[in-house]
């Protein structure tokens, strides 16, 4: 499913002293396939937009009671917005929002915390059995299949740990099983926000490798909030950069991180291998890569052979 | 969730957001006095008029305070059909019969529906003057001046400090769990709750999976702060300084002349014109 956004634009507490306009006239569009990388300094604005991707913020033209609002005298009326996940059109309000939901899985910041149920199997099924249609509700050999399944594609074994109590997991095991939650439903699309905060260097690789597995069998589309721009260059085909509620910059993790000033002067860092790349030039020696460390170190290994013969 | 107006700071730049939060309680407590010692209608439109030179004067729009009434629209409006229904009185205070139907128990008189009016006005201009107390005091100036007048309570051996602690904590966590019971309803919204459809069993169900996680994340936050408090050998029992000291100005002192006047005046009208009820 092809995500595209036109002139987006969002402002919490609207008329009332704490208003705060979280997005800015955003266009932005994500390709079906792709592993989409959202960065930007805190409070930017990612959370908000990816927010809008499953309905959970809703564009005022699918509300209820819409009245569009009569450009002032004088001023051209700004131009209508228009959001679109695949077929979804998420301006119409006779669009299913379940439906959207059950196709664009979405896993927050901290996803251990809305664990609930007594059993992992039970919060896992969550989903499964929220989107049931009313008609065919899913048999408990179907319902237990499917979690076995979101299980083992997350790396826990359902035999061990699908008795237990999500409470009683470990940090990181919490945060599989959040994750098989959202996944159980096979979404197309995949959002996470900051899928790796708070977890140690192993954990984390340990997370996008699990994500990449997704990638090439459940999810089409991945889209990732971070703050870690190794993992981004690492992994992400495109990065959207917000500042302020607009997106200045989408671009590839190559073409982005060889403008480090510009990324700096947004309050961003570049990744280790952008920053060997950039200490290398300044000595003369020039390395076209990609920022992946697979590709720098071969590229480095190369010159070195190439040096030394 | 967002909607409930009672009891929400609006911040403004003020005369009456400087006042001192203890002359602001003692305002009110007047001001509460006042309206209950109101008879009529006169002492309920003194009321009314000191009410809106505060507002005027505190920059909070005219419309939130009002919307504070929608809090308790409930009883506004229960209290009123009680009024109008079970009240038998037979004064007649325009022309026309003083009772207008009756039946069993029932009646509609002119008596009633004057009580009624009158009623309304009162609990609307109770909760409009405790909501404009929140509205223009920062809960932490609100505990601190709830201690700072509860002193004499120290002498009999209650834990004042204690208690406005526990208040100041309650107060200053109420925003912190609206946002974390927003971000979890988004979760589990995500994952295809429906919080806003089915008969009451089923929406009593739905949140479970909201209040598990609040529960759970509010035990462990209590249990960080305890612990933070301890390692920072907190003991709420000795003296302990106040970073933003409570002042009497001539700001407060114009505002409680004002105050002592509008219950002196309420209290002479009842004395001497007696009124229309
Ligand atoms: N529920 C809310 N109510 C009011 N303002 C909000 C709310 N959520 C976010 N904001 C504001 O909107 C702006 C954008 O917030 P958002 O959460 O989208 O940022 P972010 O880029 O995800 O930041 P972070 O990297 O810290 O997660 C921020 O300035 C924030 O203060
Ligand atoms: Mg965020």
């Amino acid at each position: 499913m092809r995500i595209v956004a036109e002139h987006l634009t969002y402002t919490y507490n609207e008329r009332s002293p704490f208003e705060k306009r979280a997005l800015d006239d955003i266009s932005l569009t994500i390709e079906e396939g792709e592993f989409f990388g959202i960065i930007g300094h805190t409070g930017s604005g990612k959370s908000t937009f990816v927010q809008h991707l499953n309905g959970l913020i809703r564009l005022p033209s699918s509300r209820k009671h819409f009245h569009p609002k009569k450009p002032k005298r004088g001023q051209p009326a700004p131009p209508a917005p228009v959001l679109k996940v695949g077929e979804f059109d998420l301006c119409d309000r006779r669009t299913d929002f379940r439906a959207l939901r059950r196709s664009v899985g979405m896993v927050f910041q901290y996803p251990e915390y809305q664990l609930f149920a007594e059993t992992v199997k039970e919060d896992v099924a969550f989903g499964l059995k929220n989107f049931a249609e009313k008609k065919d509700r899913p048999r408990a050999e179907e319902i237990e299949t499917a979690v076995r399944e979101a299980l083992a594609a997350v790396g826990l074994n359902a035999a061990e740990v699908g008795e237990k109590s999500p409470f009683d997991l470990s940090g990181g095991q919490k945060r599989r099983v959040a994750i098989a939650g959202v996944i159980v439903t096979r979404p197309e699309v995949l959002i996470l926000d900051e899928p790796a905060a708070g977890l140690d260097p192993l954990g984390k690789r340990e997370i996008m490798e699990l994500l990449h597995e997704l990638h090439r069998t459940w999810c089409k589309t991945i889209v990732i909030v971070s703050h870690d721009m190794d993992e981004i260059a690492e992994n992400c085909t495109r990065v959207a950069v917000f500042k302020d509620g607009t997106v200045p910059y989408v671009a590839t993790p190559k073409e982005l991180f060889s403008h480090a000033e510009e990324l700096y002067a947004l309050g961003l860092d570049i990744p280790l291998t952008a920053k060997l790349t950039a200490a290398l030039a300044r000595r003369g020696i020039a390395i076209d890569c990609d920022f992946t460390t697979e590709d720098f170190l071969a590229k480095v290994l190369a010159l070195k052979k190439g040096g030394a013969s | 969730m967002k909607d409930v107006a009672f009891g929400q700071y609006y911040p403004a730049d003020s005369f009456v957001h400087r006042l001192d939060p203890r002359l602001k309680l003692l305002f009110l407590i007047a001001f509460i006095t006042a309206i209950f010692l109101a008879t009529d209608f006169y002492g309920l439109a003194a009321c009314a008029g000191v009410l809106l030179v505060i507002v005027l004067c505190s920059r909070v729009p005219l419309g939130k305070v009002f919307r504070a009434i929608r809090g308790i629209l409930f009883l506004v409006l229960f209290t009123a059909v009680i009024q109008i229904l079970f009240n038998h009185g037979d004064k007649a205070y325009w022309g026309g019969p003083a009772v207008y139907w009756e039946w069993k128990i029932f009646a509609v008189t002119q008596e009633g529906i004057v009580l009624a009016i009158f009623l309304v006005l009162r609990l609307a201009l109770l909760v409009m003057c405790s909501s404009m107390l929140t509205y223009t005091t920062t809960p932490v100036a609100l505990t601190d001046g709830i201690e700072s007048l509860l002193t004499p309570l120290k002498w009999l051996h209650i834990p004042v400090h204690v208690l406005a602690l526990v208040m100041n904590m309650a107060l200053s966590l109420i925003p912190v769990l609206t946002g974390e019971t927003e971000r979890i309803m988004n979760a589990q919204k995500a994952r295809g709750a429906d919080f806003e459809t089915g008969n009451i069993f089923r929406r009593i169900k739905a949140i479970v999976p909201i209040l598990i996680p609040l529960l759970v994340s509010s035990i462990d936050r209590a249990e960080e702060l305890g612990n933070a408090m301890d390692s920072r050998c907190y003991r709420g029992d000795i003296k302990r300084t106040k970073y933003k000291k409570l002042r009497f100005g001539w700001r407060d002192l114009i505002a409680f002349l004002l105050g002592a006047a509008l219950v002196t005046g309420v209290v002479l009208l009842r004395v001497y014109v007696g009124g229309i009820l």
